[in-house]
C-alpha cells in the first residue's frame, strides 16, 4: 500500500481539473443569467452531447458496433430495460465478432 | 424550463427538495446502467496495474476523479516520476464536456446551495446526468435523485476498478474484446429516454455531423464532442427561436 507524492499530486490535479469542468459550467450560470439563446441552447444540450459522443465511436469501431448499438437502441425502445439493452448490444458484437 | 421558470416550484415539492426517498430512487435508476460502467472500470483497474500503480493510488484516483475516459487517457500517458501537468491538462480537456452538463441540470440545481450544491455536482457523470434529465422533463427537480444515481455509479466504479486492479493480469481481455462495448451501449439506451420526439431530430443530426467532421479533420477528445453539442445545440436553438418569432408574428 504505497503513496508516492508525485503519484498523489498529479491525482489532485486531476481531481481539481474535474471538479473545475464538472462544477464550472453551473457555476457560470448560477451568477449570469445567460441570454435567450443559450437558454434555448440548454434545452438541446443533453441529446446532443451523448449523439456527438456516440457517432464519432461508432464510426470508428465499423458496421459491426453501428449494428450492436442498433439492437441496444431497439431493446431499449421496446422493452425499456437498460440493463438488458447493455447486455443485448454486446451480445449482438460479439457474434458479429466471432462470425468474422 | 429555466426559460420560463415557473411561479412556483412544483406542487410535490418544497422549494430546494433534497429528499432520501429521491436519492434512493435514483441509485435504484442507475443500476441497470451500471452495467455499462463495470467493463470500464476493469480496464481502468487493469491499466493502473500495468502502470506501477498501487492499489491505494488505483483506489484514489478512481475515487477522488471518477471520469473514467479521462483517468485512462492519463495512465496512457503515465511516467515515473508521475507527470503532473500532463495528468492534470488530460483530465482538464477530456472533462471539459461535462461543463455543458452542470448547466443543463439548473433546473434541479438552482435552489440548493453550500455542500449539497458542490458536492452533487462534485459526482456528476454522464449517466446521471442523462437519468436527471429526464426526471427535469417529467416535471421532478428532486436533485437527491442525481446524487443518489452518481454514487450507485461511484460504488460501482470503486468495486471494479478493484477488481481490475486485483485481478487484472488473471484475465488480460484484449483491448478490443466486446465486453468493453458495454459503455457505448449504455450510452445507446440513454438516447432512448433522452428522446422528446421529431423536434430532436434536427439537433440531433447537426450533432452527429458536426462530431464526425471534428473527427474527420483529425481533432481528438474532446473536440468532436464539444463542436457536435454546442453546434447541435445552437441548431436546435435558432430553430425553435424562429419558430417561436413566426408565432409571435403571426398573432393577431
Amino acid at each position: 500500500m504505497t503513496l508516492r507524492w508525485d503519484v498523489l499530486a498529479a491525482i489532485l490535479g486531476m481531481v481539481a481539473a474535474t471538479f473545475l469542468c464538472r462544477a464550472g459550467g453551473y457555476a457560470i450560470l448560477r451568477v449570469t443569467r445567460p441570454p435567450p439563446f443559450i437558454q434555448a441552447m440548454l434545452q438541446h444540450l443533453p441529446g446532443a452531447i451523448f449523439v456527438a459522443f456516440l457517432a464519432p465511436a461508432l464510426a470508428r469501431e465499423g458496421w459491426p458496433a453501428c449494428v450492436a448499438g442498433g439492437a441496444a437502441l431497439l431493446v431499449q425502445a421496446r422493452l425499456g430495460r437498460m440493463a438488458l439493452s447493455i447486455l443485448t448490444g454486446v451480445a449482438v458484437l460479439w457474434i458479429i465478432r466471432s462470425l468474422q | 424550463m429555466r426559460a420560463s421558470p415557473p411561479a412556483s416550484p412544483p406542487p410535490n415539492l418544497p422549494p430546494g427538495a433534497f429528499t432520501r426517498a429521491g436519492f434512493r430512487r435514483g441509485a435504484r435508476a442507475a443500476l441497470g446502467l451500471t452495467l455499462g460502467l463495470a467493463p470500464f472500470g476493469l480496464v481502468v483497474g487493469m491499466a493502473a496495474d500495468a502502470r506501477g500503480l498501487s492499489l491505494l493510488e488505483t483506489l484514489l484516483m478512481s475515487g477522488l476523479v471518477f471520469a473514467g475516459t479521462s483517468q485512462l487517457v492519463a495512465l496512457e500517458l503515465w511516467s515515473d516520476p508521475a507527470p503532473i501537468l500532463a495528468a492534470t491538462l488530460a483530465a482538464l480537456v477530456i472533462n471539459l464536456r461535462m461543463a455543458p452538463m452542470g448547466a443543463a441540470l439548473a433546473p434541479a440545481l438552482d435552489r440548493l446551495s453550500g455542500l449539497r450544491l458542490w458536492g452533487t455536482l462534485a459526482v456528476l457523470v454522464d449517466n446521471s446526468f442523462a437519468l436527471m434529465v429526464t426526471e427535469i422533463r417529467s416535471g421532478r427537480r428532486d436533485a437527491a435523485f442525481l446524487l443518489g444515481a452518481s454514487i450507485a455509479m461511484w460504488v460501482v466504479w470503486i468495486a471494479t476498478t478493484l477488481a481490475g486492479h486485483l485481478f487484472g493480469a488473471a484475465v488480460r481481455l484484449p483491448p478490443g474484446h466486446p465486453v468493453f462495448f458495454a459503455s457505448v451501449a449504455a450510452l445507446m439506451s440513454i438516447l432512448v429516454p433522452l428522446w422528446r420526439g421529431r423536434s430532436d431530430l434536427l439537433p440531433w443530426c447537426v450533432a452527429g455531423l458536426l462530431a464526425l467532421g471534428a473527427q474527420a479533420l483529425g481533432l481528438g477528445a474532446p473536440w468532436p464532442v464539444l463542436a457536435g453539442a454546442l453546434g447541435g445545440a445552437a441548431a436546435g436553438a435558432a430553430r425553435d427561436r424562429r419558430r417561436d418569432g413566426a408565432r409571435e408574428a403571426g398573432r393577431p
